[in-house]
């Protein structure tokens, strides 16, 4: 019997497949992570000095630990504890969070990024706090801190890849499989580089298409 | 309308304000001259609640400025406000930097919002910038559609802070001229200004401050030509 076999056609739908699941993983993780990193990044901007340093450090220890680590931690540590998790669920929970320290960080410059004067104006003309946060700060700050946000959405979007620690089948778990079978690495390397440049390029394509929108 | 009384404020340590009593009647246009940390803007942020004030009282209309139960988005109503940075909303049109504040706030519909708007452009001179973005005005018409902002809530008193301050020497006189009109039209108006010349010929009152007191106030001519206090004397010395 032979222990390697050629290429195949289906070998190409097992790889968009496991394209799929990166991207549905990596929408989710991108998703929650920024809608509770925009909550998060407010609290920064509004808590007094103690808050945001406490808030601030707890949501540096996801930014600065690999990823690697914490996945392999948090897939571990929650069976001892009496909760296991499938290999699905603890990457998408782990890139959440990773994806929420990043985003808030960049919603409280956004925030911040919104002079105080412009801020005074808008209260001034009878403006409640939130309208000046909804109809002001929203789009101004969205305006000032989007490129940091796509760029943050791209890198967790390759980041998923990690997730593949985990026995996670997506692109590059998918990927180290076919090349163990088929012993044709650069092939089908080139062929998932591929995949990744097709499921990056259209976001990086439609932020830039919205910040030119914007820049009238 | 406007009365003050033994108003002090603080930012921590710094008294900024220390003890300023002050009416200004409607219809009135009043002139705040005075040197650079003197207090002046932070007078016009006391007045429409930007600021908090530690003693004293303001009342506009009878109505309490700081006392906790006034509902300060609606009293601002009557408030516009201009400021030395011109503050455009850089991501609207000036069509909406002017239309927003009547649609959300004071729940004009769209059609109304927006023909009231395009009025107040009108009114200041804009009418052939009403879908140009503000990075596409110059700061004195940026100014103006401050201006055109601000009047589109309809308020009572219009307060502005050193409004021509960081305008291009040229760009001076189109903000002047439209402040100009508005006091003719009859504008409550309380004016921090560098600009002598209007102090002198559009207020009804100018008054000087130094040092966190109004230390003089009174008819431009008097003000001007006879000031009672050495402080004023002194600085008017200096700005003329
Ligand atoms: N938000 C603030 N915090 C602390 N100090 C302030 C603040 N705003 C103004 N000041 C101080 O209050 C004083 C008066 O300021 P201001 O009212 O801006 O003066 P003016 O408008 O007459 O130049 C200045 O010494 C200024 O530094
Ligand atoms: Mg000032």
């Amino acid at each position: 019997m032979e222990m390697f076999s050629a290429l195949r056609p289906q070998d190409l739908w097992f790889l968009a497949e496991a394209a799929g699941k990166t991207l549905w993983i990596s929408t989710l993780a991108i998703s929650s992570g920024t809608l509770l990193g925009i909550l998060f990044g407010w609290v920064l901007s509004v808590s007094g000095r103690l808050g945001s340093m406490t808030l601030g450090a707890v949501l540096d220890v996801f930014r600065s630990i690999p990823l690697i680590i914490q996945l392999v931690l948090f897939y571990n540590l929650f069976p001892i504890i009496g909760i296991p998790l499938d290999p699905f669920t603890a990457g998408t929970i782990v890139l959440s969070i990773y994806t929420l320290s990043l985003v808030s960080n960049v919603v409280r410059s956004g925030i911040e990024s919104v002079s105080q004067d412009l801020r005074r104006a808008s209260r001034s003309l009878g403006m409640s706090y939130w309208q000046d946060m909804r109809h002001i700060v929203w789009p101004v700050g969205l305006r000032a801190v989007f490129p940091a946000w796509v760029g943050v959405a791209l890198s967790v979007l390759k980041d998923s890849a990690l997730v593949s620690v985990l026995g996670y089948v997506e692109l590059l778990r998918a990927s180290q499989i076919l090349i163990t079978r088929t012993q044709e690495p650069l092939i089908i390397m080139a062929i998932v580089g591929l995949f990744y440049f097709f499921l990056s390029y259209p976001i990086a394509r439609a932020a830039s298409m919205v910040e030119k929108r914007w820049q009238q | 309308m406007i009365e003050i009384k033994n108003l002090h404020k603080q930012f921590g340590n710094l008294e900024v304000l220390k003890g300023i009593d002050l009416t200004v009647n409607r219809g009135e246009v009043l002139s705040i001259i005075g040197a650079s940390g003197s207090g002046k803007s932070t007078l016009l942020y006391c007045i429409n609640g930007l600021e908090s004030i530690q003693a004293g009282d303001i009342t506009i209309d009878d109505i309490r400025v700081h006392d906790p139960k006034t509902d300060l988005n609606k009293l601002r109503q009557k408030l516009g406000m201009v400021f030395q940075q011109w503050n455009s909303f850089p991501h609207l049109t000036a069509l909406e930097n002017v239309a927003l504040a009547p649609r959300i706030v004071k729940g004009k519909s769209k059609t109304e919002a927006t023909e009231k708007a395009i009025e107040q452009l009108r009114h200041v001179g804009l009418e052939s910038k009403i879908n140009s973005y503000p990075s596409a005005l110059s700061g004195g018409q940026q100014q103006r559609l401050a201006i055109a902002r601000a009047l589109a809530m309809e308020p009572e008193v219009m307060l502005f802070d050193e409004a021509t301050s960081a305008l291009d020497p040229e760009l001076v006189g189109e903000v002047l001229d439209t402040m100009r009109m508005l006091a003719s039209e009859g504008m409550t108006m309380i004016c921090v200004t560098h600009e002598m010349s209007f102090a002198r010929d559009v207020s009804d009152r100018v008054a000087y401050f130094h040092q966190g007191i109004m230390e003089e106030i009174g008819p431009p001519e008097q003000l001007f030509n006879n000031p009672q206090s050495a402080h004023t004397r002194n600085f008017l010395s200096k700005v003329r």
